[in-house]
């Protein structure tokens, strides 16, 4: 790039009259390239996993006891990174579900909801301890069943999941400070569907704020990874929770649907796929069963000239290949201000080189495996599909494993608004980069979306990030930070991104009936 | 003097192009997660190596004698028994006072000679003497020359003057290499480590440097993950790479893995030489041999194993 003399006294000249490449060698243009090979490269580091006990099979926890299901049926669960069957999961049907509401009922009316607040709150601490004891084998098993890498699972996964365990702890017993002036009581038994990208974390951001405030709950984890779910109910023994008041039922769509059907249920909290909560919101609608979604995404992260630009490339990253891009928050569109465009895809080209996909158990692992052949399935499809439209692919060149369900980490320049790949939300490691050209035009583009679950705005100026957040139609907008929890910060969506706060005194209230 | 803020992040005509801000809070996370990497059994002993090869080992006291000299050199040209391989220092650092006292006694072995000037640690002498030193250390044989920018006129706002005397020192300095330390401890804020980091690069530097080792904190990940960016898109513009010595507060193999990681992922493997990165340390060439020791060994010695420096 050659060097514009300066034409404004205002500018001070920080290069000295004298200077100088005082012969140092300079590279010409073509030749300016950073080389991310071989040269050091890290030998493997695979967690240990050998003490890890899984079961054949895993049963149906209803009432306090592990059984078996209704129907004798069992469907596998596999590791995705190796494609193997870890161990054969039960099927739940209409009948099983009903013991499990039935044991549910019975909790809630003999035990939990006359329990003192604070007496719930012991259980919960107890759990919280639990979870800590056990948040390596956990961590393991979490990454053994669903593909996210060892160092996801051990370092945000777990420690979140005994974090919102330990803070609803806290409210149990301070329920009537929450809401000054109000009487709050719980609802009754709670029908609980939780998606397969955080399986423990969102069984936690289900389960915790549900039992804080007094009810019992029927959980049903996703098919593909259930195994952890299991473990847990096996803390809930061993920290001697009162029979029936967390029942977990296992099954696919038909389990759901059961569960969802059953009569004696007061509450629905369902996160997934926008279409199966557009399903649900028709089910309930004419019955007494309160309802909150947590659906999908294809959030916007916004980075302008003025901003950070080294820590808005982690932010992008993290942003998108967090989970292998499995979250329903993640930065899925980046809008990069014109000004900076080619800066950003340089350092974004070079920093995707240097990510590392393989065995999720390896702790240096960045990218771990695709969730199942039917999630890698929609991202191929999504992605030809912007090839098709006439969007340009960048992926750094690198060896995926032979058996396993992998994809690499990937964005697409020339996206413009009307292409699938800027619309829809595709659940994996594949980044849609647009460009804008000023605040406004940032604002338009951001909710140009029939979802709005969340942000992220990158700026070094702090009016502008509050000026952009009041205008962001999304539950969470970042500033200078992305894909952050907390259990104190509530979460949700705006529009198809669903309805209904988690997390905080906010995720309270959807267990709650104010008097 | 008047206070004068540099462009940032303007794209109308400036004498430089914007120099990106720094946000606290990510650099710090980022810099983290560098220390997650896993570097075990054949990465570890190789990378322990490559550290053992960027050191600059240093004596700056003011009990320095050509005996303590003495020792520093036999330690650099052979850090530990020939049976494990381990490649010599890159550099001994030492006082201008010093350098003739090191030359002779690394004679043509290959380590470098390295040496503080320009009124080290503080920088605070009339410009002249500064060059003089600068002069006079070069004519003594010293390969590298660590020069100290005036903290107190950065601070001032007076970059000009910085980029100024850092020019003046490369002149001076004739065939010898450049490093130009910052002081990162007392520019306190990562926005100042960038600015300062592209004065030196603009004005002549081969290497940039976080601290003198007499200010804490001196190297810490952050900072030095600052300044590898600036390097970084320096090479983007201009195409000249440059080197970059962390000095000061690296005690362990552990940490030493860690930059090297940084380095790794940041610049890529072209800056994986002592030609282009550079530990600045008294203590941690000890610990990296123990550590290689028990790589090869497979059990751990006591310190008296390992001779001192």
């Amino acid at each position: 790039m050659a060097r514009k003399t300066p034409n404004s006294k205002a500018v001070i000249p920080v290069v000295s009259e004298k200077s100088p490449n005082g012969g140092r060698i300079a590279l010409p243009v073509g030749e300016r390239r950073l080389s991310f090979g071989e040269k050091w490269s890290y030998a493997p580091a695979p967690e240990a996993h050998d003490y890890i006990q899984l079961k054949k099979r895993y049963q149906l926890f209803i009432n306090g006891k592990f059984v078996a299901p209704h129907s004798g049926k069992y469907f596998p669960s596999i590791n995705p990174a190796t494609e193997e069957t870890l161990a054969e999961i039960a099927e739940a049907d209409a009948y099983d579900v009903d013991q499990a509401v039935k044991a549910a009922r019975a909790a809630y009316k003999n035990v939990w909801s006359k329990m003192p607040g604070r007496e719930r709150g012991k259980y919960l601490y107890r759990i919280a301890r639990l979870i800590q004891e056990k948040a390596r084998e956990l961590a393991v098993l979490e990454t053994m069943d669903g593909g996210k890498t060892i160092k996801e699972s051990r370092d945000v996964d777990l420690p979140l999941v005994a974090a919102h365990f330990f803070y609803y702890a806290g409210w149990a017993d301070k329920l009537q400070y929450a809401f000054p002036g109000r009487t709050p009581r719980p609802l009754g038994v709670a029908a609980q569907i939780i998606p397969w990208n955080f399986p423990l974390l969102m069984a936690a951001w289900k389960l915790a704020p549900a039992l804080a405030c007094g009810n019992t709950c029927v959980l049903k984890p996703a098919e593909t990874t259930s195994i952890t779910a299991m473990h847990l109910a096996e803390i809930f023994q061993q920290a001697e929770l009162p029979d029936g008041v967390v029942n977990i039922v296992t099954g696919a769509r038909t389990t759901g649907q059961a569960l969802v059907d059953h009569e004696d249920i007061n509450k629905i909290a369902f996160t997934g796929s926008t279409a199966v909560g557009k399903m649900l919101t028709q089910a309930v609608a004419g019955t007494k069963k309160k309802l909150t979604l947590e659906l999908g995404g294809k959030a916007a992260n916004i980075v302008f000239e003025d901003a950070p630009l080294d820590q808005a490339v982690e932010g992008i990253i993290s942003g998108i290949f967090f989970n292998q891009g499995h979250v329903c928050c993640a930065g899925s569109r980046l809008l990069v201000q014109e000004g900076v465009f080619p800066q950003v895809i340089r350092k974004l080209r070079d920093r995707i080189a240097t990510l590392r996909v393989g065995n999720p158990l390896d702790k240096n692992t960045d990218i771990g495996a695709i969730n199942s052949r039917m999630q890698l399935d929609k991202i191929c499809e999504l992605v030809d599909s912007g090839l098709q439209q006439g969007a340009e692919l960048v992926q750094p060149r690198l060896k995926l494993p032979e058996k396993g369900y992998w994809y690499p980490p990937s964005f697409f320049t020339g996206v413009t608004a009307s292409h699938r790949i800027a619309q829809e939300e595709i659940f994996g490691p594949v980044l849609s980069v647009m460009t804008f050209r000023t605040p406004d035009e940032a604002i338009e583009r951001a909710n140009n979306t029939l979802y709005g679950l969340s942000a992220g705005i990158w700026t070094d100026k702090g009016s502008k990030i509050f000026k952009m957040a009041s205008k962001l139609r999304a539950g969470v907008v970042w500033a200078n930070t992305f894909n952050k929890f907390d259990p104190t910060s509530p979460f949700g969506g705006y529009k198809e991104s669903g309805f209904g706060r988690e997390g905080g005194q906010h995720g309270l209230l959807p267990y709650l009936e104010l008097n | 003097m008047k206070a004068m803020a540099l462009p940032r992040n303007t794209n109308g005509a400036s004498a430089v192009p914007p120099f990106p801000t720094i946000d606290q809070v990510m650099v710090e996370e980022r810099a983290q997660a560098f220390g997650k990497r896993s570097i075990k059994t054949s990465a570890k002993l190789q990378g322990l190596k490559l550290a053992i090869s960027m050191m600059d080992l240093t004596t700056l006291e003011g009990k320095d004698t050509p005996g303590k000299v003495a020792f520093l050199c036999r330690k650099a040209m052979q850090p530990m028994d020939p049976r494990y391989a381990v490649p010599s220092c890159a550099a001994v650092c030492v006082y201008p006072n010093l350098v003739r006292a090191a030359k002779k006694f690394l004679g043509e072995s290959g380590v470098k000679v390295a040496s503080v000037a320009t009124a080290f640690p503080t920088g605070l002498m009339p410009l002249r003497l500064k060059l003089e030193e600068v002069r006079s250390a070069a004519r003594d044989g010293a390969d590298e020359i660590d020069m100290v920018i005036d903290r107190g006129v950065f601070l001032g706002g007076d970059h000009k003057r910085i980029a100024d005397e850092i020019a003046a020192t490369k002149e001076a300095c004739g065939e010898a290499h450049l490093k130009v330390i910052l002081e990162t401890g007392e520019l306190q804020t990562y926005d100042n480590v960038r600015i300062a980091s592209e004065i030196a690069m603009r004005n002549g530097a081969d290497f940039i440097k976080t601290s003198t080792g007499k200010v804490s904190p001196a190297a810490t990940m952050p900072v030095t993950l600052v300044m590898l960016e600036a390097i970084r898109d320096y090479f983007y513009e201009t195409g000249i790479r440059i080197g970059m010595k962390p000095a000061g507060g690296i005690r362990t193999a552990k940490q030493a893995l860690a930059y090297l990681v940084m380095v790794k992922e940041t610049l890529g493997d072209d800056w994986l030489t002592p030609d282009l990165f550079r530990f600045g340390a008294s203590t941690l060439a000890n610990d990296v041999l123990m550590q290689i020791a028990k790589t090869v060994d497979g059990n751990y010695q006591s310190a008296d194993y390992f001779s001192l420096p």
